[in-house]
């Protein structure tokens, strides 16, 4: 089973390779990866349809409960089941239609990427490993939206996609890990047994939210729905696939799932069914007014993802069983009809379906297939879509709630589907000649073979319910209400009754609305308004001011001014540190008296002295001056209090420090006062809170001194280990001698700077010296001249 | 005796800060040195001080006689001090250069290289 769901990933490698080497007719090699798992599943139907299940697990995670853990019951089966044939045929299709396009290679990649992810949804047995996979087919969504990477819509698109179904994501892995949490297990196998105590628990709310954000935005429930017409500019066979056979699925198969465990209750009733029922109907009502022939079936395939949203809600077990059934019988219908909408395009160069008619006659494959699987969507006798929209009707028809106004809103989505379907068959095939752009002919067999055989399964399913029922939808039926004694029959002709009755009236209805379209269209033009105010721009309102908000905080935050930064970093530290202190500390030890004596008053008052004269001082030299004096004094605190190599060492650097100042810094004007008082209150006002802060520091910890077992350990090894009576010198050159390599090493790399700066002389500086040696006087005039009143006079 | 040390600490960090907080370039480097000083000190203060015994053993003994200043500080701020010297020359040198080419004190003046490429560009001529 490893194999099976890693079998993709590992194809992704060296397809790219592999199609270099063949050519255009790769597509029929790479479908074999997609066409053998298709095959291995196909072995596993009789052991499923007995009750049996499959399963595989390695330990990833083991300590979070994290496996890598795969299970195949009947839902999994079905899903999988379509993932992979449909995979194949795209594939086949996909090699057709991108012939010839250079990164046709880069195509098979993320499609069979895309094919392991969703794989791995459908298979896992773990939350985390079915989210791990969820969000692979995201990315994979996104790559292959973005196909065309050149065309600006394309990426916008696929960004799109990936933000709403990735904060969905991001959604779904809360509610999972709640979910595991109040389970006690993330296996979700066993999830189904802790059902009543999870829909007991006060987390459940909170679960349920969580994991439905992640479905609905995934499977484009509404208000998340605006994504999946966007991503209608991947290339079709990728729609085809994944925006509308699996991946926008893959929500309804976590709601399927979790049914037994989330389900049942009147929340997830009322969510779902609301939810689905919006989505249904708005769908619907777009889909029937477009004219693009993929944004029909984008919004077709919206409508259809509420209904099964909507079966699901109403969980009874012909609600389920209906589910599975229109489930399939969508994917068959609707990747065909998205194929034939690829070829269409293909052929004429249009997707305008105004601009067709007539093509049966030059296409006449590809038209067979369509009006078949369009037949299937409108729910025509004798197609599986009929059997689908029987027990559809008849689910909603019992409803245990609403069942009237369930109904009527089926019964209406429906009728605008039927119109659609028309639309995207009746229209480009039958009837005049169109006006396309392209003169067209038949597409290759690589592209008719998809829809061909999708319609043949419509047409098979439908006339022999029996087969498939057996080995598919009643497995994956019992499979999602854990129920194994659920009893699961389709059949074609149930007899006259209400629901036939409500279908024959639907599909009459539908025609004259086909036929009536343009009229109709514009009676309900006005609600067009409706859809710019709709989420979409939502959405783009939220990402404008996301990024608003983030090129102003970086404006406020990152402003390039170091005092700035500084006064941020300050304030808060000061902030937080001296609540802390103030708040959590005993403030008595601290406020001892103190044991000073005078010749250390004095020299304290001497450096607080120099320290105000440094930041007073109107004069470089001044400052600098009275930097040393701080500098010296600090040195007399070193001998004061045990320290004679630190004085030795301070009173070295304090002279070189001087002199250097002076050297550098002689022949400048002096400084003047550049900001405002009022800014230079609030800068002394930031910088003495924070100097009280750490006073307020120092008090606090030295009120309870700690000698740390380090200097004890030198105290008594530096004579006998280190040979050596002064111990700052031992632990310098000998216990810690590395670290003052590294010292030595900054000096030299200080030093090599210093000096490389100052032989620096770029071109004009040289020039510059030669032609006009600098005065005082010149530098003078210059100085005004720039910086104005900043600088006001010369140092002597 | 650590108090009157507390408050010379906090003096020096406040004019570090204040200092640093300056548009002047020089003051800026002032600023660093003095945030020097005050953390060589604070180093130097947090685990108490012992006045007059530094860390010497006497001839003839294996340890020094407690009390004693404690030693590892110390070896830290050496460390510190030097290397602070080096930071602080660099510091000095860059801001010789930037004057020669910016022809200006003020940090707001050197926003970029193209701008201090304009100024000068007049007094080339």
């Amino acid at each position: 089973m490893f194999v099976a769901v890693l079998a993709g990933f590992a194809a992704a490698l060296i397809v790219p390779w592999l199609h270099g080497r063949v050519g255009d007719r790769s597509g029929w090699l790479v479908a074999l990866v997609p066409l053998g798992l298709t095959i291995y599943l196909g072995t596993q139907l009789n052991g499923i349809a007995n009750g049996e299940t499959v399963g595989a697990t390695s330990e990833w995670v083991p300590s979070l409960g994290v496996d890598l853990a795969f299970h195949l019951d009947g839902l999994s089966l079905l899903f999988a089941l379509i993932i992979t044939s449909i995979g194949t045929l795209v594939i086949i299709y996909g090699g057709g239609y991108l012939k010839g396009d250079p990164l046709l290679g880069r195509f098979y990649a993320y499609i069979l990427i895309f094919m392991g992810a969703m794989l791995g949804v459908v298979l896992a047995n773990n939350l985390i490993t079915l989210f791990v996979f969820w969000e692979l087919t995201s990315i994979s969504s996104y790559l292959l939206i973005g196909f065309k990477h050149d065309k600006a819509d394309s990426r916008q698109s696929a960004l799109q996609a990936l933000l709403v179904t990735g904060s969905g994501g991001l959604a779904l892995l809360g509610g999972l890990v709640l979910l595991g949490h109040v389970a006690g297990t993330n296996t979700i196998s066993a999830l189904a047994a802790q059902g009543n105590l999870i829909r007991d628990d006060g987390l459940y709310g909170a679960i349920l939210i969580l994991v439905l954000l992640g479905a609905f935005t995934k499977s484009a429930q509404f208000p998340f729905h605006f994504w999946l017409p966007g991503a209608m500019a991947a290339p079709t066979p990728v729609s085809a696939y994944l925006h509308s056979a699996t991946m926008v699925k893959a929500g309804i198969y976590l709601l399927a799932r979790l049914q037994p465990v989330l389900g049942g209750t009147d929340a997830w009733q009322i969510a779902l069914t609301g939810v689905g029922a919006a989505t249904m109907t708005m769908g619907a009502f777009i889909a029937w007014r477009q004219t693009d022939l993929k944004r029909i079936l984008a919004y077709s395939t919206v409508s259809a993802l509420g209904m099964l949203v909507l079966l699901l809600g109403m969980g009874t077990e012909y609600a389920v069983k209906a589910a599975i059934t229109l489930l399939l019988a969508h994917s068959l219908y609707k990747g065909a009809l998205f194929l034939v909408a690829g070829s269409l395009d293909h052929e004429t160069g249009t997707r305008d379906v105004a601009l067709m008619g007539g093509l049966w006659r030059k296409m006449p494959w590809t038209g067979t297939a369509a009006l078949v699987v369009a037949a299937s969507m409108a729910g025509i006798v004798p197609l599986f879509g009929f059997i689908s929209k029987e027990v559809f009707y008849k689910a909603a028809y019992d409803a245990p709630d609403a069942a009237a106004v369930l109904t009527g809103l089926v019964v209406f989505s429906s009728v605008l589907l039927v119109a659609a379907a028309g639309l995207v068959s009746l229209k480009p095939f039958l009837g005049t000649t169109g006006r396309t752009p392209q003169s067209p002919h038949e597409a290759p067999l690589s592209m008719t073979l998809g829809p061909l055989l999708l319609a043949g399964l419509s047409v098979g399913f439908g006339i022999v319910p029996g087969p498939v029922t057996d080995y598919v939808v009643k497995g994956a039926t019992q499979a999602a209400l854990n129920d194994t004694s659920a009893k699961v029959e389709l059949v074609l002709w149930p007899g006259i009754n209400t629901v036939l009755l409500l279908s024959f009236l639907t599909i009459i209805a539908g025609l004259g609305v086909y036929a009536g379209r343009k009229p109709l269209q514009r009676r309900v033009g006005w609600l067009d308004a409706g859809e710019r105010i709709g989420p979409a721009r939502a959405y783009r309102a939220l990402l404008d001011g996301m990024l608003w908000l983030a090129d102003r905080q970086t404006r406020i935050l990152q402003n390039g001014y170091l005092r700035v930064y500084l006064i941020t970093i300050v304030t808060v530290t000061t902030g937080l540190v001296g609540y802390t202190l103030l708040a959590q500390t005993d403030l008595d030890g601290a406020l001892r008296s103190p044991d000073v004596r005078v010749y250390e008053l004095l020299i304290a008052g001497v450096i607080l002295a120099a320290t105000l004269a440094v930041t007073q001082a109107q004069s470089r030299l001044a400052a600098v001056a009275a930097l040393g004096t701080v500098g010296y004094g600090i040195a007399l605190l070193y001998i004061l209090f045990g320290a004679p190599d630190l004085a030795m060492t301070q009173f070295a650097i304090e002279t070189l420090t001087v002199l250097l100042f002076v050297l550098v810094i002689y022949r400048l004007p002096r400084f003047g006062r550049i900001s405002s008082p009022v800014v230079r209150v609030r800068d002394a006002t930031i910088a003495i809170s924070a100097g009280a802060m750490m006073t307020l520091l120092v008090l606090i910890v030295t009120a309870d001194p700690a000698r740390t077992g380090l200097t004890s350990y030198f105290a008594e090894n530096s004579v006998t280990e280190a040979k050596g009576r002064n111990i700052v010198n031992v632990i310098l050159v000998d216990f810690r001698a590395l670290d003052t390599l590294g010292e030595i090493v900054v000096l030299a790399v200080a030093a090599a700077g210093v000096y490389s700066l100052l032989k620096l002389r770029p071109d004009r500086e040289i020039r510059n010296r030669v032609s006009a040696p600098r005065s005082t006087v010149e530098m003078n005039a210059v100085s005004e001249d720039r910086i104005e009143d900043h600088i006001t006079e010369l140092t002597p | 005796m650590e108090v009157i040390l507390a408050i010379v600490i906090g003096a020096l960090y406040a004019a570090g800060l204040y200092m640093m907080m300056r548009r002047s370039f020089v003051k800026l480097v002032i600023g660093l040195s003095l945030l020097g000083y005050a953390s060589s000190l604070l180093i130097f203060t947090v685990n108490g001080v012992t006045r007059g015994q530094p860390p010497l053993v006497q001839e003839g003994m294996t340890q020094p006689v407690e009390p004693f200043a404690d030693p590892l500080p110390q070896a830290l701020i050496l460390t510190a001090i030097v290397i602070g010297f080096g930071v602080q020359a660099f510091a000095l040198v860059l801001f010789k250069r930037t004057y020669q080419s910016a022809n200006t004190d003020d940090l707001d003046g050197i926003k970029s290289t193209e701008e201090s490429g304009k100024v000068r560009s007049p007094e080339m001529t």
